[in-house]
């Protein structure tokens, strides 16, 4: 029982208290930040593993980009001090039979598993060198052609959530002038 | 070095645990916004599984941490354009309750 | 294949003008569309009178016997190897006679119609149809598979329905031809059902095939059909009887003649050539055609011969009240035909007996040229007085000269009178029946005496008993117009009845004996002077009774009808079988049998089929809720069928 160990069991006690936190609470504001403690915790995790480039990616993206727009929204549409509305008890009770057997079902497959007992002695090397080595190379292993994609990918978000979220009036403006300056 | 102590299986659990949490919020929260960060952190729990699996199982090739990277960036650009959903909604139905958004009733 | 292969041009030439005529012919081709007609029936009439030719005087014999020849056949429809509807022609004595009797009379009838159809506006309709009739009956003439005869049956009908009915705005004339239609479709399901029982136990469709199986009393499918039997009757015979009643049907026999009265709705032309000389013989021809299997069965013969005894009597006493000229002439056809039926009847196949087919086929042939003569004449005098009726006419001979001629000429054949035609072939007639069975010698007798005394009591009302109707009621109707020959029509209509009064004398010289008999062979006839003086004596006795009532007007003929009382009421009436036919269809059939099945239908087989819709509807109804526009529950409905579909590929289907 060395100090790695209690401290895996301290962060994935974090990430799943925040987590059902996240989920459970009335007060939208208070989910969002019980959100941002399981994304952080999540980012220990991370960290706990060795893999600290996606640590530092998952706060800078996550937690510093995805938390805050749905903060901003959280602004946007709503008082953010008023409670939710409950959820009918029936779907509630529903809702939580259904993620527990669903748990029971897949860490029962999970444990069964023969291939899961054994671990590789290989050294994991994952610093940034090699990684951005590998995901800009174009022989095996090369992951430029996704990286290319992801990068058509987020323009096309981009473009797109601005014409979803535009407002209507712009086009009724334009529709107008366009017409006048027909006539 | 931390291998030893903690086998795979129980980072496994944590992640299939979040995974269903998430699933659980999906299904019972009323609120857009919230049913979003559900969705979140399901996908988090994909991405634990992602990186336990290649430290774990396969630690010479580094396939999983790119997988990750690039569900992180999508997770992203999928989080903005549902932003943009809700906010376009919220405009025609002045209520961001997925029970009132229910034109698709037969 | 040989050399009789240019006949199938007889029936296609009147099928050719039918299509361009019905297609072309209201719009474009209205002027020449009667030319057109009867140009196309020309080239038929001459190619039949070559066949003719060519068949009985040139090549058809062999060895002293007429041979049926097969000069096309297409296998049409298979349903096994051995059974199938051909399309075939079958060239044998009765079927080139029948393309002479046929291809004339309709020539006559076109050419007659030029001018009694004029400035009609459908006129080019009116010449479709009479092609198309024209084509059916020579198919179903030149039919050499009993299928064939039936398709070509039904088409004949149809044209028959078709020109009936050509006045539609009539509403008589719609419903004669729905009546004429309807009684023949009724006893033609007795033809299918004839057809489909000689057709199974036959084991073919094809006549001739049937003919040699049926004939011979060792062949394996005589044996069945003699054997088989139901109700106690064999089933040679209920397949024979069951042809003979479409038989009888088309050729108006008791009781399924009431159309034909009717029928006289339709323009005259088309009665002479439909409804007195070329369909309603369909019927005998039938008979003829299948005439060995018919002469193997005696119960058949014996219900062909009472059947045809009693129609001849019954036509001839109701035409002795009716007033109508046309109605006078249809009972003298149903009554002409009776004759021809009965002759069949009694004939036996070949030799000395087959005396009765020979006497019939004779008969028909010279019946149709004096019968459409007198239809003709008929449409004449009507188209001048413009009535039907005998009250309005009356010494007419001097107003239309040839037509009084020709009429008077077609009368005196068919009484019987020599030299006239008729008179050879009611000699046959009578002789046959003389030497098979006195009984119906004696109907025969009778009814030919009956034959000349309404045939003459008819020209003496139209031509002699009034003064005429003076010439100033004929200018007066049409006043500019000074037509010369108004009142008589013009030559078109004269050209017909003098070509048709001169075979009406000449035909009878045919040597009708030595070219179509049962079997092939020439037959020896010869008139009995001795014999044939009782029926003549008969009929000029007759005739001068009829002079005697109605040469003049006076009342002897209605106190004759006072006499005769009850008698000439029910004859009047034409004995009330319409009226039992009415009385049957709407008391028994239409409430007990019609409208159980129509409530059937519509609450049983309807109701089922709405309960299919109504349980559908109700299923959908009550699982339409699933589809609540909740995105929530369409991820539980997902997330179930995971979980079922994991749980079962994992646990239980391995």
């Amino acid at each position: 029982m060395n100090i790695s160990s209690i401290l895996f069991y301290a962060i994935s006690a974090l990430i799943l208290g925040a987590g059902i936190l996240a989920v459970t609470s009335v007060k939208i504001f208070r989910a969002a930040i019980w959100l941002l403690f399981s994304l952080v915790g999540i980012a220990a995790l991370y960290f706990w593993m060795q893999v600290e480039f996606i640590a530092a990616i998952q706060i800078v993206v996550y937690v510093g980009g995805i938390v805050v727009l749905i903060i901003f929204s959280i602004f946007l549409t709503q008082n953010s001090g008023k409670e939710m509305v409950k959820p009918a008890i029936g779907k509630v009770i529903f809702s939580a039979l259904a993620a527990l057997l669903g748990t029971a079902f897949v860490y029962n497959l999970i444990v069964h598993y023969e291939g899961f007992k054994y671990i590789s002695a290989k050294p994991f090397n994952s610093n940034v060198e090699e990684i951005g080595t590998q995901m800009l190379s174009t022989t095996s292993y090369g992951f430029i052609l996704p990286f290319e994609a992801v990068s058509m990918l987020l323009l096309a978000a981009m473009v797109g959530c601005i014409v979803i979220a535009m407002r209507p009036n712009n086009e009724v403006e334009t529709n107008t002038i366009n017409k006048t300056e027909n006539n | 070095m931390n291998m030893q102590e903690i086998p795979l299986t129980q980072i496994l659990f944590v992640s299939t645990a979040l995974f269903f949490i998430g699933m659980y919020g999906l299904f019972t929260r009323r609120n857009l916004i919230t049913m979003l960060m559900s969705i979140e952190l399901m996908l988090n729990s994909v991405n634990i599984n992602f990186i336990a699996f290649n430290k774990y199982l396969f630690p010479d090739k580094l396939d999983g941490l790119f997988f990750t990277l690039f569900i992180i960036t999508i997770a992203a650009a999928e989080a903005a354009v549902a932003i943009a959903i809700i906010i376009n909604l919220y405009r025609s139905h002045n209520s961001i309750d997925v029970e009132d958004a229910t034109e698709m009733k037969y | 294949m040989s050399n009789y292969f240019y006949i199938l041009w007889i029936p296609l030439l009147p099928l050719a003008t039918f299509v361009i005529l019905g297609l072309f012919g209201r719009k474009y081709l209205s002027a020449i569309a009667g030319l057109l007609g009867t140009a196309s029936l020309f080239s038929s009439t001459v190619l039949s009178f070559v066949a003719a030719n060519q068949y009985f005087f040139v090549d058809g014999k062999v060895n002293g016997v007429f041979q049926k020849i097969v000069a096309f056949k297409f296998t049409w429809l298979e349903f096994s190897p051995n059974v199938s509807i051909d399309l075939g022609m079958i060239i044998d004595p009765i079927s080139v006679m029948m393309l002479v009797v046929v291809t004339s009379v309709s020539l006559m009838v076109h050419v007659f119609s030029l001018g009694y159809m004029k400035g009609e506006e459908r006129f080019a309709t009116y010449y479709a149809f009479l092609s198309l009739f024209t084509f059916s009956m020579l198919g179903l003439i030149l039919s050499s598979n009993i299928f064939q005869v039936y398709m070509f049956w039904e088409l004949v009908g149809v044209s028959s329905f078709l020109l009936i009915s050509y006045y539609f705005n009539k509403p008589s004339a719609v419903a004669a031809s729905k009546k004429a239609f309807i009684v023949t479709r009724f006893a033609d399901l007795g033809f299918l059902i004839g057809i489909l029982i000689l057709g199974f136990y036959g084991g073919t469709l094809d006549i001739g095939l049937l003919i040699e199986r049926f004939t011979s009393v060792n062949s394996a499918q005589y044996i069945s059909i003699t054997g088989a039997s139901f109700l106690g009757a064999s089933m040679l015979t209920w397949g024979l009887t069951l042809l003979f009643i479409g038989g009888a049907g088309k050729s108006a026999m008791f009781p399924l003649h009431i159309w034909l009265p009717d029928a006289m709705e339709g323009p005259t032309p088309v009665s002479a050539l439909i409804h007195a000389a070329t369909m309603v013989v369909a019927g005998v021809y039938l008979v003829a055609r299948m005439f060995p299997i018919f002469s193997m069965d005696e119960a058949a013969l014996h219900i062909v011969t009472y059947v045809g005894a009693a129609s001849a009597l019954f036509a001839a006493v109701i035409a002795c009240t009716q007033t109508d000229i046309k109605r006078v002439l249809a009972y003298s056809t149903m009554s002409q035909i009776g004759y021809m039926m009965f002759a069949l009847g009694i004939s036996k196949n070949g030799g000395e007996q087959g005396l009765g087919y020979m006497a019939s086929m004779f008969h028909l042939f010279t019946h149709a040229f004096f019968k459409s003569l007198l239809f003709l004449g008929a449409g004449a005098v009507i188209h001048m007085v413009h009535s039907n009726e005998m009250k309005d006419m009356g010494g007419l001979r001097k107003l239309m000269p040839i037509t009084h001629i020709a009429f008077l000429i077609a009368c005196l054949a068919i009484a019987g009178i020599p030299p006239f035609a008729g008179f050879f072939s009611k000699e046959e007639i009578l002789t046959a029946a003389f030497h098979e069975n006195k009984i119906i010698y004696g109907i025969a007798l009778f009814t030919a005496a009956l034959t000349s005394f309404y045939m003459f009591r008819l020209y003496f009302n139209i031509f002699w008993s009034k003064e005429a109707p003076a010439a100033n009621h004929a200018q007066a109707d049409h006043g500019q117009e000074a037509h010369a020959s108004h009142g008589e029509g013009p030559w078109v209509m004269k050209l017909p009845l003098l070509i048709l009064a001169a075979c009406a004398v000449g035909v009878g010289f045919v040597p009708f004996s030595q070219l179509v008999t049962s079997d092939g062979k020439a037959l020896e006839t010869h008139i009995d002077i001795v014999f044939s003086i009782a029926p003549v004596v008969l009929s000029v006795l007759a005739i001068l009774l009829a002079a005697r009532f109605y040469k003049n007007q006076n009342g002897r003929s209605d106190k004759m009808a006072a006499a005769f009382g009850g008698l000439y009421t029910a004859a009047y009436k034409k004995f009330y079988v319409d009226e039992v036919y009415i009385f049957i269809t709407k008391k028994i059939v239409f409430p007990f049998i019609g409208q159980p099945i129509a409530w059937a239908d519509r609450n049983i087989v309807d109701g089922f089929m709405l309960l299919l819709a109504k349980i559908t509807a109700k299923i959908s109804e009550s699982i339409k809720g699933l589809q609540s526009g909740k995105v929530q529950n369409y991820a539980l409905y997902f997330f179930g069928g995971v979980a079922a579909l994991s749980i079962l590929f994992i646990y239980i289907w391995k």
